[in-house]
């Protein structure tokens, strides 16, 4: 063979020295007292995510992993030694040399109170997550009188997909965070109103099918209250047949199209009668579309029907 | 973004007063005419120009209320689609703040003032008089396009009772009929229209300073008695020094002097102004901002209203030589809505000091470059808290920020912003002009330098005074006559709405920075209202709580519930039991200190400073008692 045929057969030399990967930067931390025990956390952690660290459990109501903190609720406050007042452990940053006491007196009298406050004002029915927190804190709504003004209004069932109950809506942001820059950018929501009169509203409060909605229910996966909910849940807990322990929860791909979302279907009597999708699922992060979240009834046929 | 615009087109009215403040429309997209061949293959906006766009809002909603009285769906809609803002937010934003009215109402309406101050003067007496002249607050009085409604604090306590008249058209008009001797002074002032925006003459700012003309007075100097709508006069009256002496210093200099006087902000909290301006120029994120807090709101306060209607040029000039100091080119001045001459005067001053160098590119030849802009806000207290205030100047609801970041780092259109009260800004020219240490030696040497009060209520002669630190609650009252009619003195709210209420027992302590805190007071914004023997305490309590509760943002859980509680709590304590008191009080105890600790801001951590102030130091709603 001659040395030109060879050509494309021959090895490109080796390397002189094979570069190695630059070091990692090293993972800066700050380290703060946390009811007295010292933790670590990255810089740019907040004060909840080092509590959490610390084994402390905080109470949270407007916070959720996966939307920005506006820390309105006030039930997760904390006190930093040398503030004047206390903190929201869900977006303060934690800075080195803080000590943090999460469960001091004035911390306990702020979260009773505020859970009183809430409580006194809006129907916590079916806010599971709160019942527990009025419990631990010992709360007493009642205290603040019968004539106490509430937000209770009449439930606004103008769809057939979902059902919004602003009496037992907390004002949590989460809902109206979801529907604009932290998932679905429909913007079909918003805070209007102010002070005690503030709630959530299309533009003049207008039905939804004349609004910018686009029924992805991403607003119902955030809704700590059960002000939100999908119409099956909401008809059967008006005919009192919802049971929670009769239910099983599988996971399974949406069928619809090529994203891959993870459904959990949460199944009552061999009957779908809701659809959600796991907060730390990597594709959905909780959002799903307007197929994967509503368009299930027809797996709720039965088999001889479908031919 | 996609836009969902749905439902009417504004009318011809409602888009020439958008368009007037906007321009035309570039293309379809924005509300003009389908240009198939223009629109159809061109892409324009997208999120930069709707950022970029948002902080037009709240100026796109008043020039569309200035004109036609209110804001429809039609003129929201096309406002939506000139700024590219979704229509939920844009009725979340036009909601929130309560001068503007999303029904339609009558062209004409007058805002009366039921608030402390007034209320000690007869507000409620004008209020059941206006009741049988023009009907009940809000409805359309019979045969008159007219209306009437109450407000909070207006800013005029020194003519108390006041009302301020608005009426929709073009160009629209807005008086102050102070005081508002009866329901006919302001009925009278209704169908005006004549009635101009440049108020406040020489002789009614003499009337709301009475030193005016006296020396010792370095920020009323020239109230009262010199021009406020001339600049020569004010040129000649010294004005414009303070600046070149600024030119001459540079900006660390300008600073070094600032902070050698130790002056202190005079909005409420005191802060240190130099060690503010310091923080925003050493800032590395650039542009910085210059923004001046003229939202004057606090129940009591009228002083930044005289500063500006009496002085406009002197706080152009002060917002010039912060802009230099701090590496800033821009500013915004924000004007509260009730304050139509004020805004009038400072806008009519940039004008004037723009023309003749002092403002704009190449101040006075130095190289520095600095502008401000008039801004003018639509009805909410919040917006004096100054996170609020940037949210506010950013087009979107007054709702506070959680801080920290600091407006130093981050602060409005998320940059560096030094923001200052009017009267801490109006302090900059004395230190300039006569050298900090002459400056500081008026006062105390923790409080140094001079101080504006605001006097009103049961006094004999009301009015804004300037009085160096370290006068006596007692020699100050004194100083303005005592209690009007020498009746008995009852108490004083010191510092406004959010401030405490002291009885006779106080009048000896020092109005210092340290004094009053060390007495568990505040100045707050230099507010004495006084009350004699005959004044309703609990019903002055009563208004107060109303007064937090309409103007809580609604954001956080303390302040938004809290607020409602503290109110209902009080009229449980004026009609019940009193033998149910002390439980009433051991609740109301516990709700102030849940609303002091957890509220996110200023509003809801002193919405019961004065409640609880009266229960301790007045002994109100004692256990038992009567009263």
């Amino acid at each position: 063979m001659k040395e030109q045929d060879l050509i494309w057969f021959r090895l490109p030399p080796p390397p002189v020295a094979v570069p190695s990967a630059p070091p990692a930067p090293a993972r800066r931390t700050v380290t703060v007292e946390i009811d007295g025990a010292a933790v670590a956390v990255p810089q740019g952690a907040t004060l909840l995510d080092a509590c959490r660290a610390a084994g402390k459990d905080i109470p949270t109501l407007c916070y959720l992993e996966t939307l920005t903190p506006v820390n309105a609720c006030r039930v997760c406050v904390v006190e930093v030694e040398g503030a004047r007042v206390l903190a929201p452990a869900c977006s303060r940053t934690a800075e080195s040399g803080m000590k943090v006491h999460t469960n001091s007196a004035r911390v306990r009298t702020s979260r009773k109170v505020v859970l009183e406050l809430l409580a006194s004002s809006v129907d916590l029915s079916t806010a599971e997550s709160l019942a527990p927190m009025l419990a631990e804190y010992g709360a007493d709504p009642a205290r603040f009188g019968a004539d106490a003004a509430t937000v209770a209004q009449p439930v606004k069932d103008d769809n057939d997909l979902y059902v919004r109950d602003y009496s037992k809506c907390v004002l949590c942001y989460k809902c109206v965070e979801a529907c604009g820059t932290d998932a679905q950018h429909t913007f079909a929501i918003a805070v209007a109103g102010r002070g005690f009169h503030a709630h959530i509203s299309t533009e003049l409060d207008v039905p939804l099918p004349e609004s910018a909605c686009v029924y992805c229910g991403n607003c119902i996966a955030v809704c700590p209250t059960g002000a939100l909910m999908a119409k099956p849940e909401f008809t059967l807990r008006q005919a009192g047949q919802w049971a929670p322990e009769r239910q099983t929860v599988t996971d399974t791909i949406c069928p619809y199209c090529g994203v891959g979302c993870t459904l959990t279907a949460h199944v009552q009597d061999e009957r779908i009668v809701k659809v959600t999708s796991p907060l730390e699922n990597g594709v959905t992060q909780g959002n799903l579309c307007v197929k994967g979240r509503f368009g299930f009834e027809y797996a709720n046929v039965p088999d001889k029907a479908r031919g | 973004m996609d836009l969902h615009v749905i439902g009417p087109d504004a009318t011809a009215d409602e888009r020439a007063a958008v368009d007037a403040l906007l321009g035309e429309p570039d293309s379809g997209w924005e509300g003009g005419a389908r240009d198939a061949a223009r629109d159809s293959r061109t892409s324009r906006g997208g999120r930069p120009a709707a950022v970029a766009r948002r902080h037009l809002l709240l100026p796109a909603f008043h020039a569309v209320q200035d004109r036609v009285g209110w804001v429809s769906r039609g003129a929201m809609n096309y406002i939506c689609q000139r700024l590219i803002v979704p229509p939920a937010e844009a009725w979340g934003v036009l909601t929130f703040y309560h001068l503007f009215a999303t029904a339609p109402r009558a062209r004409t309406v007058a805002h009366v003032c039921d608030d402390v101050a007034c209320r000690a003067l007869g507000g409620e007496a004008l209020c059941r008089d206006l009741e049988t002249a023009l009907g009940p607050a809000g409805t359309p009085a019979t045969n008159r396009d007219a209306t009437w409604q109450r407000s909070p604090c207006l800013g005029q306590c020194d003519r108390a009772p006041a009302a301020l008249v608005v009426r929709a058209g073009a160009p629209s008009t807005r008086a102050v009929v102070a005081p508002a001797a009866s329901a006919a002074a302001v009925v009278a002032a209704l169908p005006s229209t004549d009635a101009g925006v440049l108020g406040e003459t020489l002789t009614e700012l003499r009337d709301a300073v009475p030193q005016a003309g006296t020396d010792g007075i370095p920020l009323l100097a020239r109230v009262g008695t010199v021009d406020p709508t001339s600049v020569e006069a004010y040129r000649a009256a010294g004005g414009f020094r303070a600046l070149e002496r600024a030119i001459v210093l540079g900006p660390a200099g300008v600073i070094a002097e600032v902070k050698a006087a130790k002056l202190q902000g005079r909005g409420g909290a005191a802060f240190p102004t130099g060690a503010k301006w310091e923080a925003v120029a050493g800032e590395a994120a650039l542009p910085h901002y210059v923004v001046c807090n003229a939202d004057e709101s606090e129940p009591g306060t009228f002083k930044d209203r005289v500063l500006m209607t009496g002085d406009p040029f002197a706080i152009v000039e002060a917002m010039t030589i912060c802009g230099i100091a701090t590496r800033s080119e821009r500013g915004f001045l924000y004007v509260r809505g009730e304050y139509p001459d004020a805004e009038a005067r400072i806008a009519h001053a940039a004008a004037a000091a723009r023309a003749a160098g002092w403002l704009g590119v190449d101040i006075a030849g130095s190289g520095h470059t600095f502008d401000l802009e008039v801004r003018r806000g639509a009805g909410a207290y919040i917006c004096g808290e100054e996170t609020a205030l940037f949210n506010s100047l950013e087009g979107k609801r007054g709702e506070p920020r959680s801080k920290p970041p600091f407006p130093s780092q981050v602060g409005v259109f998320g940059k560096p912003t030094v923001v200052n009260n009017v009267e801490t800004l109006a302090n900059v020219l004395p230190i300039l002009t006569s050298g900090a240490a002459a400056w500081a030696a008026a006062g105390t040497p923790q409080s140094t330098g001079t101080r504006l009060f605001c006097l009103s209520g049961h006094v004999t002669r009301p009015g804004l005074y300037e009085w160096p630190f370290g006068l006596t609650l007692g020699e100050a009252i004194a100083r303005a006559g005592g209690v009007a009619g020498g009746r008995a003195l009852q108490a004083v709210l010191l510092g406004g709405a959010a401030g405490v209420f002291v009885g006779p027992e106080s009048l000896d302590v020092r109005l210092t920075m340290e004094d009053t805190r060390a007495a568990g007071l505040t100045l707050g914004s230099g507010v004495i209202v006084v009350f004699d023997d005959t004044a309703d305490l609990p019903d002055l309590l009563g208004r107060i709580a109303e007064f937090f509760e309409h103007e809580s943002c609604g954001q956080c859980v303390p302040c938004r519930v809290g607020t409602v509680r503290q109110r209902e709590l009080l009229a449980q304590l004026r009609t019940g039991d009193a033998h149910a008191r002390g439980d009433r009080l051991a609740v109301l105890t516990e709700l102030g200190q849940a609303m002091r600790d957890a509220s996110i801001c200023g509003l809801g951590q002193t919405a019961s400073s004065a409640v609880e102030s009266a229960i301790a130091r007045l002994h109100l709603f004692r256990a038992g008692s009567v009263s």
